[in-house]
């Protein structure tokens, strides 16, 4: 036994290394027949690392006061050795978390991922999400621009809008009357710590049931139903390393090509990405003529201005926005579809599932332009089909004319 | 299916007819930027210091920091450091918050980032754009920030311009600025210098960002030999899956 075996075996005896190391790589097997949009869910944990170191190096410079905020963010662009490049990494990150969850989302919706045995890996995946809706708008207060402050200033008003508490707990969710100092601080330690923590625990969780279950695929059709009766090694199974791992690396850089386009070249994205508003620094006197979100937010945002007051109360429109994404919790029983992949899925899932996309994405466009009576007709058209495509689902799936899915993986 | 094809179409066609709804704006003039002429940022520099850093700071910005743009620290001694006595030091100016609001209804905002939240159009047209108006209280308006609480710093050089006005419809909107009493340079000559300021004003909202796009064509320059090298790793793995 050479003297790496001795070592191996003696970590062995005392921690489950090469267990692990075989159930979660090696010896884990993915269907071999993973396409283009398998990369999203590898690329979104490389970005959550990305985004976790970069913000450690940023904490060491920032200074969670609003007198210094605004200023820390400049000194670090310009007297920090590579704290531009650091701070850039992280707001680009910030946006391209979005774009792939967005794509890892959409992912599971097309190949019916989140159907049983995998209701637990959505759920937890829809967590991850509001997670990191959370993380994102409590870490654009932080550089205290004009956008952060007043974006804040229109989300924490939301919770005013709650019948009876809503004020005071408006009020306590601040620390203050308005968002000041001590929100500032109280942002940035959820920021930096609290969140953080939860986000790697429900990814963990996440990974964990995917392992147990295993993937689903393009077609999504069981690949344990059909083992090797020798080896019992699903047939269209394939070890994740090193097939997986070599594939992914093609995709990193892929990914990281075009965070890096972005990052050197356009790091506003036009706007989109840096709202100009925000190099303004807080002005608590001063309101923005227009205030948007950012963009991966706009889609809820137009939902909520899509509703109208009832009885001069936001209230509903608040209900809505969260029932938007109450409602994904749900997905795994909502569809009542003999088969999981679009694949095989007839015309009417089709056309919902197309109409849905067109509503998110026109959503998203609206929640980015002022309140005008047309657009809000558009976002209330919008709205509706968003939620009909929820809410109509156990009947348009059981009614659709399927195709019969195929025994094993087709290519 | 042929319903299901026009619901489709229509579903796709409501963004775009949704941004046919959006709002207008006021044309702006093209900036000429150019972060590689080192001249024109020296010389933006310079009217920087002398017009603008007097009720405008630039508290993120360091003299030092010239030396980016081809000065020398004798240079930045010499020439430009009139409120600091170090070129380490940052742009700031002695009048305070408080005066500023007094005397011009507004503080002078701080420009360090001014060219990122205006943009460099909208900077080269308002320091082109002021014009008498005798109902202001600086006896200066402008084109595109109308009541504005700044007075033409520049008028010296540019001149005084008055306003053309055009009747559209019901009320009457500047059409164009003419020239009333001639500056001590040609409008020709002012446009030039305003260029050099705003091409300034847009290099040091971003001192780095020069360095930024260099390292970019490197960072995807390796990353493009990276991609041959894990495709072909890549096949050769997958040959034997089928």
């Amino acid at each position: 036994m050479s003297a790496m075996q001795k070592l191996m075996g003696w970590i062995d005896d005392r921690l489950p290394l090469t267990a692990t190391y075989k159930a979660h790589l090696s010896e884990y097997y993915a269907p071999k027949n993973f396409n283009f949009w398998y990369f999203f869910g590898s690329l979104a944990l490389l970005v959550l690392v990305i985004q976790i170191v970069t913000g450690i190096f940023l904490t060491m410079n920032y200074k969670p006061d609003s007198e210094l905020a605004f200023l820390s963010v400049e000194y670090i662009m310009r007297d920090v050795e590579w704290g531009w490049l650091i701070r850039y990494i992280h707001s680009t990150g910030a946006s391209m978390f979005f774009v792939v969850v967005y794509l890892h989302m959409f992912r599971g919706l097309m190949y019916g991922s989140y159907r049983k045995p995998r209701e637990l890996i959505w759920i937890f995946g829809v967590l991850i999400y509001l997670m990191l809706m959370a993380e994102a708008f409590l870490g654009y207060l932080l550089p205290w621009g004009q956008m952060s402050y007043w974006g804040a200033q229109v989300i924490v008003n939301l919770f005013a809008a709650v019948p009876i508490i809503g004020e005071d707990l408006s009020i306590w969710i601040r620390g203050d009357y308005v968002i000041g100092d001590a929100t500032l601080n109280r942002f940035f330690a959820f920021h930096v710590i609290a969140l953080p923590l939860v986000l790697l625990a429900l990814v963990m969780v996440h990974l964990v049931a995917l392992h147990e279950v295993g993937s689903n695929n393009p077609d999504g059709v069981e690949i344990k139903k059909k083992k090797d009766p020798k080896t019992g090694i699903p047939l269209d199974g394939i070890p994740f390393h090193p097939y997986y791992t070599v594939k992914d690396i093609v995709g990193v850089i892929v990914f990281l090509m075009v965070f890096s386009a972005i990052l050197f070249f356009a790091p506003e994205m036009g706007g989109y990405f840096l709202e100009a508003a925000n190099f303004v620094p807080a002005d608590p006197l001063k309101t923005p003529e227009h205030i948007a979100p950012l963009w991966y937010f706009t889609p809820f945002y137009a939902i909520l201005r899509a509703v109208p007051p009832l009885f001069g109360s936001q209230f509903p429109g608040v209900v809505a926005m969260g029932m938007s994404i109450v409602l994904l919790f749900f997905l795994p029983w909502l569809d009542r579809s003999k088969v999981k992949s679009i694949r095989y899925r007839g015309p009417i899932y089709k056309a919902f599932l197309a109409a849905f996309i067109v509503s998110f994405v026109g959503l998203g466009y609206l929640g980015l332009l002022p309140s005008t009576p047309v657009a809000t007709i558009f976002a209330q058209v919008f709205s509706v089909i968003y939620f009909l495509f929820f809410l109509l689902m156990p009947w348009y799936t059981s009614i659709d004319k399927t195709k019969p899915e195929p025994e094993r993986v087709t290519g | 299916m042929k319903r299901v094809k026009n619901f489709l179409f229509l579903l796709l066609a409501m963004p775009a007819l949704a941004m046919a709804a959006g709002g207008h704006s006021v044309p702006l003039d093209k900036a000429p930027v150019n972060l590689a002429d080192q001249d024109s940022l020296q010389r933006g520099a310079r009217m920087f210091v002398n017009y603008c850093l007097n009720c405008h700071s630039a508290s993120a910005m360091r003299y030092s920091r010239l030396e980016d743009i081809g000065l020398t620290e004798d240079q930045i001694k010499e020439n430009l450091l009139f409120s600091a006595e170090k070129p380490g030091e940052l742009m700031k100016i002695g009048m305070t918050k408080v005066d500023g609001k007094a005397w011009f209804g507004a503080t002078p905002p701080d420009l360090s980032v001014i060219a990122r939240s205006r943009g460099a159009d909208w900077l080269y047209t308002y320091l082109r754009g002021f014009y008498r108006d005798d109902s202001r209280a600086t006896g200066w308006n402008n084109t595109v920030f109308d009541k504005v609480g700044m007075p033409h710093v520049m008028w010296s050089l540019q001149g005084e311009m008055v306003p053309v006005y055009k009747k559209e419809g019901e009320h009457e909107t500047i059409a164009r600025l003419e020239l009333a009493k001639p500056g001590s340079v040609t409008l020709a000559e002012y446009d030039a210098m305003v260029g050099d300021l705003v091409n300034y004003l847009v290099w040091m909202g971003e001192p780095a960002q020069v360095q930024r796009k260099q390292l970019g064509v490197i960072v995807l320059l390796f990353l493009a030999g990276f991609f041959v090298v894990a495709y072909y790793l890549k096949k050769e793995f997958w040959k034997d899956v089928h």
